[in-house]
């Protein structure tokens, strides 16, 4: 592929960091949970929760983590309805946890107000940070990563791709110009 | 998907859509806040000539739990007619700017006519429109069957029997039912005297018998879905159609006895409102098998997929 700017090492590479600063950054692992947006941004976060109870021992992967869908928390515009994606929780709840949000590309930074918007009527955690494996900027609201796996100056026509071997076979990040690429 | 006119317009990959997505949204009900933001701003008219408690008070409660504004606009004791006056109404409710038009109405076809004509720009939603569709109910119902069933299933409804008891002449819950559980795979057997059958049912993709007995006999039910016998729509009179409401309970009812010869899975399923005694036992009504109640519940899950996959965003023309 002509545009790919992580393959599968830098990825794993990138989760590992993350996984370890979000340790850094919250003293531990204690309170924390990590919500992941579908659709790639849920096996980011399982790959980040793997990471992290490999090395802390007493974090519960499995029961601390969860799938927060933003579909209908979306602004309105002039897009196709979309299917709805999953939402669970840990069944702890969120309330005063430590919520680390992950998703795959972070751009304008509407999903990421959405999902606070969402998470905001599941709970109330202490705070929320939010992961992100790739930051490709034109930012249109004051919203900032706290972990990010990689920065990529693009422009606004191209596309960003996060290909993860669980959904799509594969690992690999690859910008995708308007004028090549397999639109459908 | 523009409007929702007639299950025998939905594709299975659209029926499991809406079934789906219904799924998404019964878990919003449990959360603490239960209203979702989906549908802010936009507007959406129940706009019902017939009378009805539970399916305007649903599709009402599915609107607001997503954010839309609900009018509710109600036909009864005005001199509405059929033809003129539902155009007339049509285009005073987008004057005022509707987003979404949930119809009942007595005449069959009222819902395609409200669609089709160009009166109006927003989505149609049928909710009832004479002895021709339901589709809303036969989605909560073909939903309630997979979410009591679905682990017994092949695919959707693949293997699984239903048979539907009762006034199947004038039932729109019938018909669409009929067409969405065949889509879906179900096999369906209906059960009525020949009076209380349709002409032409020989052509739809069933198997009919005249009395529950035989039903019971002949195939293993999974899902047993009693119909309200609807004298309202009996031109001519109740005896036209059946001689009696106790032969009527005598051959089609369902009662305690016959409850215990379903298979111990099977679920008891009806459309409300129940006429207790008539076509159905209070005990059978009653009973741990019947999920009656639970259709009600399910029926709101159900409102909001459709509201939202025909309002959310542009629809794709």
């Amino acid at each position: 592929m002509t545009g790919a700017v992580m393959e599968a090492p830098d990825m794993a590479r990138a989760l590992t960091r993350i996984a370890h600063e979000i340790l850094e950054r919250n003293g531990g692992s204690a309170d924390l949970i990590i919500l992941g947006i579908p659709t790639r941004g849920l096996p980011l976060a399982k790959r980040m929760a793997g990471q992290i109870a490999s090395v802390e021992s007493d974090f519960d992967a499995e029961a601390r983590t969860g799938a927060i869908d933003i579909t209908m928390y979306r602004d309105l515009g002039r897009q196709p309805t979309r299917t709805l994606g999953e939402t669970s929780l840990p069944e702890m709840g969120i309330d005063g946890q430590t919520v680390v949000l992950v998703d795959d590309v972070f751009h304008t930074g509407r999903t990421v107000r959405a999902a606070l918007d969402a998470i905001k009527d599941v709970g109330r955690p202490r705070v929320v940070q939010l992961a992100v494996l790739v930051d490709r900027g034109h930012r249109e609201l004051p919203i900032r990563a706290d972990f990010v796996g990689k920065n990529l100056p693009t422009s606004r026509s191209e596309r960003v791709k996060v290909l993860l071997e669980e959904v799509d076979g594969d690992d690999a990040v690859v910008i995708e110009r308007p004028d090549e690429g397999d639109e459908e | 998907m523009k409007h929702l006119l007639a299950t025998s317009d939905l594709s299975r990959d659209e029926a499991l859509l809406i079934l789906d997505t219904a799924a998404e949204m019964e878990k919003t009900q449990e959360r603490e806040v239960r209203k979702l933001p989906t549908l802010r701003g936009k507007t959406v008219v129940n706009l019902f000539f017939e009378d009805s408690t539970r399916t305007r008070i649903s599709f009402e409660v599915a609107a607001k739990r997503l954010s839309a504004d609900v009018i509710n606009f109600s036909a009864k004791g005005s001199s509405v007619s059929k033809g003129e006056s539902l155009k007339d109404t049509a285009l005073t409710l987008e004057a005022m700017g509707s987003d979404g038009i949930i119809i009942r109405h007595s005449a069959s076809g009222a819902a395609e006519r409200l669609a089709t004509s160009g009166w109006i720009r927003g989505s149609v939603v049928n909710a009832g429109d004479g002895t021709h569709e339901h589709p809303t109910q036969a989605l909560l119902d073909a939903y309630t069957i997979r979410k009591h069933l679905g682990k017994r299933a092949d695919a959707a409804l693949e293997g699984l029997t239903v048979a539907i008891v009762g006034d199947v002449l004038h039932s729109r819950v019938a018909r669409s039912n009929v067409a969405l559980l065949t889509t879906l795979g179900a096999d369906i057997v209906l059960v009525a005297p020949p009076t209380l059958l349709p002409i032409g049912v020989d052509t739809w993709p069933v198997r009919t018998v005249h009395t529950i007995d035989e039903a019971l006999e002949a195939v293993e039910v999974d899902a047993l879905m009693m119909l309200r016998i609807q004298l309202e729509r009996m031109t001519g009179g109740r005896s036209a159609y059946f001689p009696s409401p106790s032969e009527y309970s005598r051959l089609l009812g369902l009662d305690a006895a016959r409850l215990a010869r379903l298979p111990d899975h099977a679920v008891v399923m009806h459309p409300g409102p129940m006429n207790r005694g008539l076509e159905i036992s209070a005990e059978a009504a009653d009973s741990p098998r019947s999920v009656i109640v639970e259709q009600v519940s399910n029926g709101i899950a159900v409102r909001m997929a459709v509201l939202y996959l025909l309002l959310a965003g542009e629809a794709e023309s």
